[in-house]
């Protein structure tokens, strides 16, 4: 086929397309609908939610969790647009752990060193490093439809980045519920949480995002 | 052309086109196709004849297509066009086991065009247009010969001017899935 005859059909094509931006955007919003669906069906926020959100220590879980969140969305939306290529997330992406190590830092000099490894290890472990995953799930799936509209230039790395997107949605929501607000318990698993949800993004956008 | 015009004509061209203006499209397509040859051609370095290359123009043309969504209309349309046909042309080097040395986007912009080859053809395309559904092919090739338009295709094929465009809409979408899907086969 010449390439004037694919032109031909190609301009027969022509049409209203949405544009990529709402597309994240709409992915996005279905993302955390996924996520509080399944957190105000099955988990629901702790006893004690009005006394927490008193507490610097439990609403600075939700400046850590937003801004992976946010940080993440931004960098995969620009990767996924050719031409900006460049602009690798490195930078960017340092912002939520920097604000969660800048909150260890103060938390050190607030307790008394005794209280450090009671804070760390915490009493939720276990539900943190299952429910964060689990609430990460469906937004990872809605993440990485609406980029399969876009166009990744590296389909793995925006793999990950989708995955980082659904553990701050998921995480979110998981620190609404969970007791332990110490930055201490914050840094140990929710890492930990996060690294299983953008594994998995990582293998699934290798094969699903490539185009 | 001066190469501010160029982005000008171009970046227009494009917003009329997801506009729904199928006029301002085949403009635009029939004006970028030089400058996606000259990005591809001076990627490869000699390495390649001629219908391999025109193999990468078509793909990546397909690609501008199906992904005109993430251009940015408030962004420069060339840099965009570049990046796209980069990433195809990356992608086939990588498929067939090539030095993959590519231009960066601003020398790419600053290149001549190669305005030599518009009777090109390519024979890739006519291979993954046999993988289509037999209906579906019909009605792509029907579209694809100079001058026949949707309607006149409709009216042949006894189907509705709608039908014919989704069908084309759907057909086009499978064709970019089969150029993806190729990496597992070679």
């Amino acid at each position: 086929m010449k390439t004037d005859d694919l032109i031909a059909m190609l301009a027969n094509d022509a049409g209203p397309i949405r544009p990529f931006r709402s597309v994240l955007a709409l992915s996005f919003g279905a993302a955390v609908v996924a996520a509080a669906i399944l957190f105000f069906v099955a988990i629901g926020v702790r006893p004690d939610f009005q006394e927490a959100m008193q507490s610097g220590r439990f609403l600075f879980k939700f400046v850590v969790t937003a801004a992976l969140a946010s940080t993440a969305l931004w960098s995969v939306f620009r990767l996924s647009r050719p031409g900006l290529a460049r602009s690798y997330p490195g930078l960017l992406m340092m912002l939520a752990p920097a604000l969660l190590l800048g909150a260890v830092a103060v938390e050190l000099t607030r307790i008394p060193e005794e209280q450090w490894l009671p804070s760390l290890i915490g009493e939720n472990a276990m539900f943190c490093l299952t429910l964060i995953p689990l609430l990460s799930a469906g937004p990872l799936a809605c993440i990485l439809a609406g980029l399969r509209q876009g166009a990744p230039s590296d389909p793995g790395l925006a793999g990950a980045l989708a995955g980082l997107v659904a553990s701050g949605i998921g995480a979110s929501f998981y620190a609404a519920n969970c007791t332990d607000d110490s930055p201490l318990f914050v840094l140990a698993w929710y890492p930990i949480a996060a690294s299983i949800v953008t594994g998995a993004g990582f293998l699934i956008g290798r094969r699903l995002l490539r185009w | 052309m001066n190469s501010s015009l160029r982005e000008n004509d171009w970046a227009m061209w494009l917003r009329l086109a997801m506009a729904g203006d199928a006029d301002a499209y085949r403009r635009f397509l029939q004006a970028i196709a030089p400058f996606v040859r000259t990005v591809v051609r001076s990627g490869c370095r000699g390495s390649g004849n001629e219908s391999e290359i025109e193999d990468v123009v078509q793909e990546a043309l397909l690609a501008i297509h199906l992904k005109r969504g993430t251009w940015d209309p408030a962004r420069p349309v060339v840099p965009w066009i570049a990046a796209v046909a980069r990433h195809k042309l990356i992608d086939t080097m990588r498929r067939r086991g090539r030095h993959v040395s590519v231009p960066i986007e601003d020398v790419a912009d600053r290149l001549p065009l190669d305005d030599t080859a518009p009777e090109l053809s390519a024979s890739e395309i006519d291979r993954l247009l046999a993988e289509l559904k037999p209906a579906q092919e019909e009605i792509v090739r029907s579209i694809s010969i100079e001058g026949v338009s949707i309607r006149e295709t409709a009216g042949r094929l006894r189907m509705t001017e709608g039908a014919v465009r989704v069908a084309l809409h759907r057909a086009l979408k499978t064709l970019g899935a089969l150029y993806r899907d190729r990496l597992r086969e070679d």
